[in-house]
């Protein structure tokens, strides 16, 4: 379970900044860039949680 | 430009495990990599989304600000690595408790106090730029790049709702805030990454190979500033950068954090926050201004919310609402802390509540956030010159005859020469802004060394003949 939700955690960084380089090549249209991120940070903010670290630094 | 100072307690850790008032004992110190994250993360706050774009409304050229952020944030690296780390990595103490040894009990409850009322007028600047992320789905009329005072019945209800939301999480869930804050760094980080590439792509920027032509003659043009606004060259640039955190690094506060590192060169570490959020992230806005510039010349309004929307859509202002309420929560929080060490008797939450009533209503006007430029420096220069005492306080107090820690030898609450080398260089710097027409990026370096010699010369004359170290 936890390296499921860590690959999916993954998955939605590269969710997150692919689109706007696919933008920045001409590869993609802003309003999609918009819905692939929209959808890439729920699924950051799902995953994430269930496995990042809970302390602080300090 | 960050937040992080501590004053002491954070909720995370009860007081045992905080080592207030002892050295960190060597099995609680931390690694390099543990200070890489902490200060990605901190310097990657709601308030970069303004600064960023009022540069490009101060007249910035591209020399003047990608030349002048390298310079400025390496400045601050090295003040953070040979001025606060090796004071702290030898002490192991907080500033507050440092400070207490120094200036006795009644004058770091003074330096609380301006510590607290900066920490909520920041806060106040985090509220607006949320307030801006609610305008877009509430379609309020929102502030101009030159309004000083509330412009709407929406702005301030905006204001007065993100106020509440953050302080109450602020009194009652410190802790969720502050986990939500670890979690979102890496993806915001990219966020502002991708406000970046979107920015470039829309002003016609399509390979990185022209990026630096493009950079001189489209993006950062150069030229006069926007009305009401100071023209910046690459000093500017630089000073602000060096010393938007001047409080944390020159001013020490940073003690609290660096005690618990292991070697005092992991100060290198606040590399990370510096180019992450002080590099990338100011340049990504200030893009995303300079293409609604570009869009509609008429519209100088320096929104994060709009602007983030229009890059990224709802993803936008999610990192927008986030990046402000997780930094805006603890500087409440810590503002809370500063006042409780003036009023004790005070529950934790109530003078949270107080502090984030003031922020709120500091977050309504957006004078603030408009003039985050010069109130970051003001930031700043009202704590630097303690961290100055505490310099020469620890360095040279017995080369130069005076006694170190002199409160806590003599048993004076009051270091009249730490208090007045405080006050007298503050009040010197302002007057040197206000009648000498010097911008105020330019007196902290200055500022610094007045501090230092005086309270040298102060010492001397103070303190008790008994007390003091042959030089």
């Amino acid at each position: 379970m936890r390296i499921a939700t860590q690959i999916a955690s993954g998955v939605a960084l590269v969710g997150t900044i692919l689109p706007a380089v696919l933008f920045f090549g001409g590869s993609l249209e802003l309003s999609q860039l918009k819905t692939l991120m929209f959808a890439a940070t729920v699924v950051w903010f799902v995953a994430t949680p269930l496995w990042m670290e809970r302390k602080g630094a300090s | 430009m960050s937040n992080e100072q501590e004053t002491g307690t954070t909720p995370a850790r009860g007081p045992a495990n905080e080592y207030e008032r002892e050295p960190v004992p060597v099995g609680a110190r931390l690694g390099f990599g543990s200070f890489i994250g902490q200060y990605a993360g901190e310097h990657t706050a709601g308030t970069e989304l303004m600064i960023g774009p009022l540069f490009v409304a101060a007249g910035v050229s591209a020399f003047d600000i990608v030349g002048g952020l390298l310079v400025g944030n390496l400045l601050a690296v090295l003040s953070w690595t040979f001025l606060t780390a090796p004071i702290a990595t030898r002490a192991r103490l907080t500033l507050y408790y440092q400070l207490e040894k120094i200036c006795g009990r009644n004058l770091v409850t003074l330096y609380n106090l301006a510590n607290g009322v900066m920490f909520c007028f920041l806060a106040g600047a985090m509220i607006t730029v949320n307030a801006t992320a609610a305008g877009i789905w509430f379609d309020i009329r929102m502030p101009g790049l030159n309004d000083l005072y509330p412009n709407s019945v929406g702005w301030v209800v905006a204001a007065l709702l993100m106020g509440l939301l953050v302080t109450i999480v602020a009194a009652w869930g410190y802790r969720f805030v502050a986990r939500v804050a670890n979690v979102a760094a890496p993806w915001m980080v990219l966020v502002f990454l991708a406000f970046g590439l979107v920015g470039l792509r829309q002003m016609g920027v399509t390979s990185f190979g022209q990026f630096w032509t493009d950079a001189n003659t489209v993006i950062w043009k150069g030229g006069a500033p926007l009305p009401g606004q100071v023209k910046f060259t690459f000093w500017h640039v630089m000073f602000f950068a060096w010393f938007c955190n001047m409080a944390v690094h020159i001013g020490m506060a940073d003690l609290s954090i660096l005690r618990y590192a292991r070697k005092s060169w992991f100060a290198l570490a606040t590399a990370s926050g510096m180019y992450l959020g002080h590099f990338i992230a100011w340049l990504a806005a200030s893009i995303l201004y300079v293409q609604q510039l570009h869009v509609n010349p008429a519209n100088t309004a320096v929104l994060p919310g709009p602007l983030a929307h229009n890059a990224c859509g709802i993803a936008g202002l999610i990192c927008v609402i986030v990046a402000g309420w997780t930094t805006a929560n603890p500087t409440i929080y810590r503002a809370g802390l500063a006042f409780q060490a003036i009023v004790p008797r005070w529950s934790r939450y109530r003078i949270t509540l107080l502090a984030g009533a003031i922020a709120t209503a500091a977050g309504m006007f957006p004078a603030i956030a408009m003039k985050l430029l010069d109130f970051v420096a003001l930031y700043g220069l009202v704590l630097m010159p303690m961290g100055a005492v505490v310099f020469v306080d620890f360095w040279l107090a017995r080369r130069l005859g005076f006694q170190p820690n002199y409160a806590e030898a003599s048993g004076a609450r009051f270091n009249w020469a730490a208090g007045l080398a405080w006050l007298v260089t503050l009040a010197v710097c302002l007057l040197v802004v206000r009648a000498g027409g010097i911008q105020i990026y330019f007196v902290g370096l200055p500022g610094w060394f007045l501090a230092a010699l005086l309270y040298v010369l102060l010492s001397r004359l103070h303190q008790r003949k008994d007390l003091r170290v042959a030089a």
